[in-house]
């Protein structure tokens, strides 16, 4: 596939995000928007899996650290065939698989249920354990929000990726600078991003989110790199594709009226 | 591993779940233990050494420990991880909560140091409150050995299922109260003594005391009935309403906070299916100190002394 068709794809992914949240009347549109062309890249090309058969041997998985852009992931699985798209018009409802943070129990493609910041990225630290004592051939892959570096076990889970040489191991973060509160730098700084991962022992990649030969070069790096795990910090825009959500904290976690989710469909070339 | 273990010999159930992992590794090669930095006061030490490359020290890290934990119980291994009481149903606790109990992840929190007898440390490590938090995550199984035999016998029992369980145990080194022989299911509670008058339904350490208590009240005209409660979760129902419609009344004993533990537990059935008069013999709510196990016992009222007290009180 050439890139313009995973652009394609992303676009058919962020329609699913609003139209989805907007259906909710709750969610987190922005950090969804800006991680739909990361999760894209991952279930499109990057990852071994197989809509078909999602408990696959030998498969690789991705564990939605920042649960509460579940939008994101569900639009992706949905997209790639592992349940209808009109399920997405459920999400948040009462009785739905699409519950408001994910649910390993309750969707398929979902490796592990997260909401709780820090844990989908502490549990990794296991799968990919797992994955060395097993010598399963799968990789872990893991995006987590730049808020969410925040957490203390989010250092507390570095420190053992690093010491334990997880090399089968890949966290994205998702870098939009913004969070509830606004800034991360005015909230509390987690810069240099880079640096800290460096010292906890993580090869380190810097790229551009939003471009997908970046992406696409950074997953090849990680799988090339022995002996250490990766961590891509992905430049992203919260609320991207979407022209009066981007860069606006206050798109986290808000859901766009009728009017607001026509426009936003418009702007990206879906269907109402 | 072949000495054998009699009635009346001391040994702390901490020894027994090092005993048994040994045992386990050999039995199950999808066994892994973790711990925290402490393995050599967990007693996982030895598994470590006989099993290294089934053996993940994570350091200082407990939230990390269990969250850890339960992507390799998610990838198919069966879990044991360990640290003190306090750092497991205490600090990682949500971590407990969201990523174990929520995706009903297969693994053993086998917390050491619990409650009083912890000793010395003081109460920044006493753990009274782990049973209560425990009980009320949805499908956590939670178990409190009373010896040494019993503790073996439930840990493999824990070990053999498939889901979250959390394993309540301690520092001190107590009697024996069973017989290698002695059949103890996980999930049902053991009557050690039969009685007419009142019953006494102990967990943990207080088993013994409650045996003792048991005795002194025999030599008083009083007949007490005393019940093992090694399995807070599930309750066994049973055995507590046949012992409430049987004898009347029932006082609790447990080295855990009188709040949200075995007491309320047996109050919660208690009070629905036969309700009787009750009390509860456990560390009323205050921290503790630092000090001998036996003289704290004796200051924070979890002694079989305790136990009498409360009997002739509810008559």
């Amino acid at each position: 596939m050439e890139t313009k068709q995973y652009q394609e794809i992303a676009a058919h992914v962020r329609v699913g995000i609003v139209k989805a949240v907007h259906s909710a009347g709750s969610g987190h549109p922005g950090g969804s928007l800006s991680a739909a062309d990361i999760v894209t890249a991952l279930y499109f090309r990057e990852m071994n899996i197989d809509p078909e058969n999602p408990k696959m041997e030998g498969r690789d998985k991705f564990v939605l650290s920042k649960g509460h852009a579940a939008p994101v992931q569900y639009a992706a699985l949905a997209e790639r065939g592992y349940f209808p798209k009109e399920e997405l018009l459920t999400l948040r409802k009462l009785g739905s698989h699409l519950q408001g943070h994910p649910n390993r129990d309750k969707v398929p493609g979902i490796e592990m249920s997260t909401g709780s910041l820090g844990q989908g990225f502490s549990v990794c630290v296991g799968m990919a354990l797992a994955n060395k004592l097993n010598q399963d051939p799968g990789r872990i892959y893991t995006l987590i929000g730049d808020g969410e570096l925040q957490e203390g076990l989010i250092w507390e889970a570095a420190m053992a990726a690093g010491h334990y040489k997880l090399d089968n191991l890949c966290a994205i973060i998702d870098w939009n600078g913004l969070q509830i509160d606004g800034n991360n730098d005015d909230v509390m700084t987690v810069k240099p991003i880079d640096e800290k991962l460096k010292a906890f022992g993580f090869n380190v990649l810097v790229i551009d989110g939003h471009n997908f030969e970046e992406i696409f070069a950074a997953f090849d790096a990680a799988r090339a790199c022995k002996g250490k795990p990766t961590a891509i910090i992905a430049k992203t825009h919260k609320g991207h594709g979407v022209s009066f959500m981007e860069d606006q904290a206050g798109w986290h976690g808000k859901a766009p009226n009728e009017e607001q989710a026509r426009q936003a469909v418009e702007e990206l070339g879906g269907e109402w | 591993m072949a000495e054998k273990i009699a009635k009346g010999d001391k040994m702390a159930t901490r020894q027994a779940y090092g005993k048994v992992l040994v045992e386990l590794g050999a039995e199950n090669p999808n066994l892994v233990v973790m711990d925290a930095d402490l393995s050599k006061s967990t007693m996982t030490a030895d598994f470590g050494k006989a099993y290294p490359d089934r053996f993940f020290n994570m350091g200082i890290a407990e939230q990390n420990l269990y969250g850890t934990a339960c992507g390799l119980a998610l990838s198919g291994k069966t879990v044991c991880a360990s640290t003190f009481a306090m750092f497991a149903a205490g600090r990682a606790f949500e971590i407990i909560r969201n990523s174990i109990g929520y995706t009903h992840a297969n693994v053993k929190v086998c917390a050491t140091h619990a409650g009083i007898t912890v000793g010395e440390d003081g109460a920044s490590h006493q753990t009274f409150e782990d049973i209560a938090l425990m009980r009320t995550i949805p499908g956590m199984t939670v178990v409190n050995p009373s010896d040494g035999v019993s503790a073996m016998k439930l840990l493999r029992q824990v070990v053999a299922f498939d889901g979250p369980a959390y394993v309540r145990l301690g520092r001190a080194a107590v009697p024996v109260c069973y017989d290698e022989a002695d059949e103890i299911v996980l999930g049902k509670g053991n009557q050690l003594r039969d009685g007419k008058d009142v019953t006494i339904i102990a967990t943990g350490i207080m088993v013994n005391e409650a045996l003792m208590a048991a005795e002194q009240l025999a030599a008083e005209g009083i007949d007490a009935r005393v019940i093992d409660m090694h399995t807070i979760k599930p309750l066994d129902e049973d055995i507590i309403v046949k012992a409430a419609s049987e004898t009347g009344a029932i006082v609790t004993a447990e080295e855990h906070s009188v709040i949200g533990g075995l007491g309320s537990a047996v109050a919660e059935v208690v009070v629905k299916k036969c309700p009787v008069k009750m009390a509860m013999v456990g560390q009323q709510d205050t921290f503790g100190e630092s000090g001998k196990p036996d003289e704290l016992k004796k200051k924070y009222g979890m002694t079989a002394d305790d136990i009498v007290k409360a009997v002739k009180e509810l008559r």
